[in-house]
């Protein structure tokens, strides 16, 4: 049950800070409600005035520049209009994929990209593959605005750095660098990942076939891992193993090997994961199971190499 | 629904406009008021279930604006100058809509508590894709949690209303 709220529907960022900055604690910005609202029927959260953000122009705008190959992508964007978005699904078409997969239809048709941030539910996609962008977000408050990295927002579980007057208005995602693919992989219960793991990967030289793939060196890597622990988090340590290395050593599979750099990067990114115990698994079994997922992830970036096959729903 | 008309005063209300099965709503509602309770509670229709209150079973999912949402934790003046479609007004004419007419043709329920829900997430998979294959609907519907059996029957039952 809900307890009664008085709602607040400004028409600019400006009027929203200034609600946010008159009521304080008792108000909480409305973007969507997938998590908000349930938090507030089982009384764990109580607001007396909620201000939706959702009446705001351009909120719900997603852009992309060409030049630049700056994705903009507005706080009140549903994951249903990401998984949607001609320009993500040709730009960004490991977004739209694992956009798609977020919790289930009805969640991602309400639920929005800035609230999902903004929520910080340890248990949740987009923090830890929009990480593996190096994404910023726009902040605006009473000051005015400020963009701070995607991996500075998040302070622990349901914990951000916004002060109680700041909105988070804007995720800034650049595109990979040239010739860099990536992949994200969750594992567990679909409504709610066990663990998540993302990776992208240049190679040197750029393989033109998939002759040529095992002699391929990695020249640029990213890893991130979510869900399992408070946050999502890059793994530098791992990442710092993985570059240098030729494919062929690192995906020995091929001929029944085991790589034991990727063991090792596996083992740096499952403690990196700072996993906790809880109804999804041991933080030991966590652990492991993101260097299994490491590796899955590693080998799934190369192969999109390719242009990703589109899901025949999006 | 519990709400304290004495202390709620009217100016904290929202006016909303929408239709509901096709018939205009004009109300004005307090802003906590989930559509779940909306349609139950204020309309009398009973169709969409409470089951899980937390948007995991799909029980009562109805359409805003052809969009499958759960109605348990939406808030009814969200669906303001939308076209909100429930299990209700899928029947036309006293003509069952061809997923009902193929959810019995096919047994696709026990208990039944699931079904409109499962009927609503299926009408809005077929409006966007109207034949869908089993791995879309298995992939579609996989939000939406039967207790009584399995999934073959409904699956078959979607397959059979999209022609396949």
């Amino acid at each position: 049950m809900l307890r009664p709220f008085k709602l607040h529907e400004p028409t600019s960022v400006h009027d929203a800070v200034s609600l946010l900055g008159r009521f304080g604690e008792e108000a909480k910005v409305y973007c969507g409600g997938t998590e908000l609202l349930l938090a507030m029927k089982e009384g764990l959260l109580r607001y007396s005035h909620l201000v939706n953000i959702k009446t705001i122009p351009g909120l719900d705008e997603v852009g992309y520049d060409q030049g630049s190959g700056m994705l903009s992508i507005g706080a009140t964007v549903t994951h249903t209009a990401l998984e949607h978005s001609r320009q993500i699904q040709s730009q960004f078409p490991m977004i739209a994929e694992a956009e798609g997969n977020v919790a289930n239809v009805r969640v991602r048709n309400v639920g929005t990209i800035g609230g999902n941030l903004c929520f910080s539910e340890p248990h949740s996609d987009p923090g830890a593959f929009l990480l593996l962008f190096d994404a910023q977000v726009e902040i605006q408050g009473p000051g005015g605005q400020r963009t701070i990295p995607l991996a500075e927002l998040t302070l622990g579980p349901f914990e951000t750095c916004l002060e109680d007057d700041e909105v988070l208005t804007r995720i800034l995602v650049p595109r990979f660098p040239q010739g860099m693919t990536g992949a994200y992989l969750k594992f567990g219960y679909h409504a709610r990942p066990t663990l998540g793991v993302g990776v992208s990967v240049g190679l040197e030289p750029p393989p033109s076939d998939d002759a040529g793939i095992e002699r391929a060196v990695v020249a640029e890597v990213r890893v991130t891992v979510g869900s399992a622990g408070p946050k999502a988090v890059r793994v530098a340590e791992a990442e710092q193993l993985l570059m240098g290395k030729t494919v062929g050593e690192l995906l020995p599979g091929s001929n029944g090997g085991e790589s034991s750099t990727m063991d090792d990067a596996g083992r740096l990114a499952g403690r990196a994961a700072d996993a906790m115990d809880d109804i999804h698994g041991s933080a030991e079994y966590k652990e492991h199971m993101v260097g299994v997922f490491l590796k899955r992830a590693f080998a799934k970036a190369i192969n999109n190499r390719q242009p990703a096959v589109q899901s025949p729903l999006s | 629904m519990a709400i304290n008309e004495t202390q709620r005063p009217d100016i904290d209300r929202i006016p909303v406009n929408m239709t509901v099965n096709g018939r205009t709503v004009t109300d004005n509602l307090p802003p906590e008021l989930t559509l779940l309770d909306f349609l139950r509670d204020w309309l009398g229709l009973k169709g969409a279930k409470r089951s899980c209150d937390l948007q995991v079973c799909g029980a009562c999912t109805v359409l805003v604006n052809g969009k499958a949402v759960s109605s348990c934790t939406f808030l009814a003046f969200e669906a303001r100058n939308a076209e909100v479609t429930t299990i209700e007004g899928l029947a036309q004419g006293g003509e069952l809509h061809p997923l009902q007419q193929s959810f019995i043709d096919n047994a696709a329920f026990q208990c039944g508590f699931c079904t409109p829900g499962m009927i609503m997430a299926a009408k809005s998979l077929m409006d966007q894709n109207p034949h869908p294959n089993e791995e879309e609907i298995r992939a579609y519907m996989k939000g939406n949690i039967c207790r009584c059996t399995g999934y073959k029957k409904i699956v078959e039952a979607i397959e059979g209303a999209a022609g396949r």
